[in-house]
């Protein structure tokens, strides 16, 4: 078949399938017996955010790293608009990156810095200028363009990094940890600005974080990395409430994750000697029965019952957190299950008594490891 | 990594491991295979001579009696001066690092015109209590150790001065906090925390004296040292013996390294606080009295033997005899050393010799640190021990591998004949810098994010741009410090020249000492004065430069 209709029919399919899109497949690379990265696959539309998120030492950096190309897999392959770039090295990728701590060059201004893409591209002084200075004001950085990196502050150097990876009009975006290094208040406005960028620029968009809260904020999908290996890829919503695993449920949000019976659609689930049932979703939509079914009780979905409510667990308040809008209070019941609860209720104090009940169906199941 | 990298890497490393191997391990293979020329004959004549046994044993004695006397002389004084505030602190710090700034021969001979038995010193305190004779001999072991304890407490000095500086004052206040009395604090907290400086300034002064040479060579008298043992016996023709002393002295080295290296990672801290020097003024009037007039004899001890080489240079040569002072002065010397041919050669020689030398260090030492730094390859390792080799080898030991190894051409061998040549010297002195140029752009370069390299080339950035837009200027202040020692160092360097001189590439030390042996001490010290000012001169050059860069 692929003689008869020749080499380019496979790259113009190929097109189709993914324009503009970054795709890693299969990718795996390992540090001597260490498998740092095991077979990681997933895809970036144009315009779209992923995050990849994953405690420190995941793999996550170095799946980044093999993106740009600095990094090569010892087997798998990077595609650009369907193109095999695996063996591309990175001056010659045309992506964006945003370093951690933004590797800014601290012998050159902020202007310097921004145009030396632009320089190695071969664009004239003139014309460097005036583009550099573009993309500084378009980060907000109007008249920075003179100024030193040292007389930056985290937030202004973390712009700067970002104009500087735009300025080239890269193909792809990728950033390690963009807002690892700015302070709380801060970091809440730069998110929406930067989902905001991200979304005009309209190429891929791969971003590393630890911080589950940024992926939330800014990212379309996430893909969860642990030891390497991909756990879950769909949306914040996708791993918030139907978590493919049990190390998903507990790296993405707080939960109690109690061992419970899968009884198909239904959740069996006894605290304290009362057994009580509900509506329940499996992970990836999985039929069959999970070995060693867990169910997982998010504070949002559980509530504080109104007394002589028949169908709560009662338990008492042992610590109360005050989180403004609400409060989180953890109850521990007869068997000593600890329940974390949010609700808008305010009124109760550590040593009170209460029932607990569960508030919104269905509750997400997995199976044990 | 990347292949095209990769290939640029090996194309990088090739010659300049090639180089290294060359010049600076195949001349220690030639000294080891020559000690072994005939069997063990060379080792068993070496066993069985006494004055071989005895230089080896004067070396070890000289060599730990030296550091001792710089720890007695620059801890006390790092003390003094990072932790109490007194009259004359300003003067006394400005000074305490001058006797480093003197080239090796130099500092010898101002010794010789202060406190020899001819000496300003000597014969004013013979004058003065009318002794028969002087009352001291600037002679043998104890002249030996006078002269190092003067130039080498310097590192001891640095090293701990830097130690108290980066010390975090909290770590005492929370010992004194806790009920620790003063000595308690210093010998339980302060010492502690300065041993790995310490060890590093013990280590330095240990090698700086087993390979010492010019103060054994004047003052030695009857005395052996295994540095000048080597160049005696090269020059009695029994070369043999010479390399069986070579491999000695350099053994003897690598055993001291090991020795101080092993102490000093015994003991490694990372201070988590920062470093904040707080000084106490010292307010009792008897003890700022005395204080002051402590820095004053100090001060003037460490300046006498610049002002001595200063003032002997304008002194007419063969007039100073039996006098305290010398007796005529003018300013002849100077105007012979730039009008008559014969004596302005030895200034050309020196100058584009160190010139050579350190251009070949600064492109040869930027790639060796480039790699090491920045590149992982397997080679790595191999390509650092290069580098730092000529460091823990003494200088006598270098110049007779040279010696041996390019004293002929043989292609088989891979050998060229360069002893006798102009070319050997600028050889030596290249060795020499290695070391002092590799380490020196090695830190520059660990200053270097890795990231930003990373990020240069994610923009597009071309190989060459990124070496010169980015990995360059990261390395400028270890190229400039680098560059600058290695310069100094060569052009006030003796001891290879002894080895490997000829007439015709004399540099300035080899004709300081045919004056001095000639009596003619105006034009010595002449030298002496000139040397002293060029080595300022490239300080200051060095130091503009990095302030307009910067």
């Amino acid at each position: 078949m692929d003689e008869v209709l020749g080499r380019e029919y496979q790259e113009q399919q190929a097109r189709q399938v993914s324009a503009g899109s970054l795709a890693l497949k299969g990718i795996t690379r390992r540090f001597g017996d260490y498998v740092a990265v095991n077979d990681i696959s997933f895809e970036v539309a144009s315009g779209e955010l992923l995050a990849l998120i994953g405690a420190s030492g995941s793999g996550k950096t170095t799946t980044l790293r093999i993106a740009a190309g600095y990094e090569h897999p010892d087997s798998g392959q990077v595609l650009f608009d369907g193109r095999d770039i695996t063996a591309l090295p990175p001056q010659k990728r045309g992506f964006g990156m945003v370093f951690q701590h933004y590797a800014l060059f601290p012998h050159m201004n902020v202007e310097q810095n921004v145009g030396f893409g632009l320089e190695a591209r071969g664009v004239a002084k003139q014309m460097r200028l005036e583009k550099a200075r573009a993309a500084l004001a378009s980060v907000g950085l109007d008249h920075a363009g003179p100024r030193s990196i040292q007389s930056l502050s985290g937030g202004e150097q973390q712009r700067v990094a970002l104009a500087r990876a735009l300025v080239i009009e890269p193909k792809v975006l990728l950033m390690d940890e963009p807002l690892s290094n700015l302070d709380p208040t801060l970091r809440q406005s730069t998110r929406d600005e930067l989902r905001a960028m991200l979304h005009r620029v309209g190429v891929p968009a791969l971003f590393v974080t630890h911080d589950q809260e940024d992926a939330f904020a800014i990212a379309d999908r996430i893909a969860l990395i642990k030891r390497g290996i991909l756990q879950q890829l769909g949306t914040p919503e996708d791993l918030y409430d139907r978590p493919a695993s049990l190390s998903v449920a507990t790296f993405i949000g707080r939960a109690t994750i109690l061992p419970a019976e899968d009884l198909g659609d239904k959740v069996g689930v006894t605290i304290a000697g009362q057994r009580r049932e509900f509506g329940a979703t499996k992970p990836n939509g999985y039929s069959g029965i999970l070995t060693s079914p867990h169910v997982v009780l998010r504070p949002d979905a559980l509530e504080i019952a109104r007394d002589g409510d028949e169908t709560a667990w009662r338990g008492e308040v042992v610590n109360r957190r005050f989180t403004g809008g609400s409060a989180v209070y953890r109850v521990k019941v007869a068997d000593g299950t600890v329940l974390e609860v949010e609700s808008g209720e305010m009124r109760l104090r550590e040593g009170d008594t209460t029932g607990v009940r569960v508030a919104r169906e269905p509750l997400p199941m997995v199976a044990g490891e | 990594m990347k292949q095209g990298d990769t290939r640029r890497s090996l194309l990088l490393a090739i010659p300049v491991f090639a180089l290294l191997v060359w010049t600076v391990a195949y001349p220690n293979v030639a000294v080891i295979a020559g000690s072994f020329e005939n069997g063990l004959g060379h080792w068993r004549e070496f066993i069985a001579s006494p004055a071989d046994r005895e230089a080896l044993s004067t070396s070890i004695i000289i060599s730990l009696a030296s550091v001792v006397a710089s720890l007695a002389i620059g801890v006390p004084l790092a003390f003094l001066l990072s932790r109490f505030d007194f009259p004359g602190r300003r003067i006394l710090r400005a000074v305490a690092t001058l006797p480093a700034a003197l080239p090796p021969l130099v500092g010898v001979i101002a010794f010789l015109f202060l406190y020899g038995e001819s000496g300003v010193v000597t014969r004013a305190i013979q004058r003065l209590f009318n002794m028969p004779e002087a009352p001291w001999r600037l002679t043998g072991v104890p002249a030996i150790i006078f002269v190092h304890a003067y130039t080498m407490y310097v590192y001891v000095y640095l090293f701990v001065s830097a130690g108290l500086e980066r010390f975090d004052t909290t770590l005492d206040e929370a010992a004194s906090g806790l009920g620790a009395s003063g000595w308690q604090r210093l010998r339980y907290v302060t010492l502690p925390l300065l041993t790995p400086a310490l060890a590093g300034s013990m280590l330095l002064v240990f090698m700086t004296s087993l390979g010492s040479f010019s103060a054994p060579y004047v003052f030695g008298g009857g005395i052996r040292v295994l540095a000048t043992q080597i160049v005696s016996s090269k020059l009695n023709g029994s070369l043999g013996l010479a390399y069986v002393e070579t491999t000695v002295l350099a053994l003897s080295a690598v055993a001291g390294l090991a020795l101080f290296r092993w102490l000093e990672r015994k003991r490694k801290y990372t201070s988590s606080g920062k470093g904040s020097a707080t000084r106490r003024v010292i307010r009792s009037r008897r003890a700022q009295i005395a204080a002051a007039v402590l820095a004053t004899i100090t001060v003037i001890v460490l300046v006498l033997p610049h002002l001595m080489v200063i003032l002997v240079s304008f002194a007419v040569d063969g007039q100073w005899t039996t006098q305290v002072m010398p007796p005529a002065y003018t300013l002849d010397n100077y105007r012979r050393l730039f009008s008559e041919a014969e004596l302005w050669r030895p200034i050309m020689n020196s100058l584009s010799m160190a010139v050579i030398a350190t251009a070949a260090n600064l492109i040869v030492c930027f790639v060796a640190a480039y790699l090491i730094v920045l590149r992982k390859f397997s080679g790595r390792r191999t390509l650092e021990v290069l580098v730092a080799l000529p460091w823990a080898i003494p200088a006598t030991a270098i110049a007779l591998g040279l010696a041996a190894t390019f004293n002929r051409n043989d292609l088989l061998s891979a050998r060229v004949l360069l002893v006798g040549t102009f070319w050997i010297l600028p050889l030596a002195y290249f060795v020499r810098g290695i070391p002092l140029v590799s380490t020196a752009i090695e830190g520059s370069l660990r200053q270097l994010d890795p990231a930003l390299e990373d990020a240069a080339r994610g923009l597009g950035g071309s190989w060459w741009l990124t070496m010169r837009k980015v990995v360059l200027p990261a390395a400028r202040p270890g190229l400039v410090a680098g560059g600058l020692l290695a310069a100094v160092t060569a052009v006030g360097e003796f001891v290879a020249g002894v080895v490997l001189y000829t007439h015709a590439n004399r540099p300035i030390s080899m004709e300081i000492l045919a004056q001095l042996r000639a009596l003619a001490f105006g034009t010595a010290s002449a030298y002496s004065v000139l040397l002293i000012l060029l080595v300022l001169l490239m300080t200051l050059t060095a130091r503009s430069f990095e302030e307009r860069m910067a």
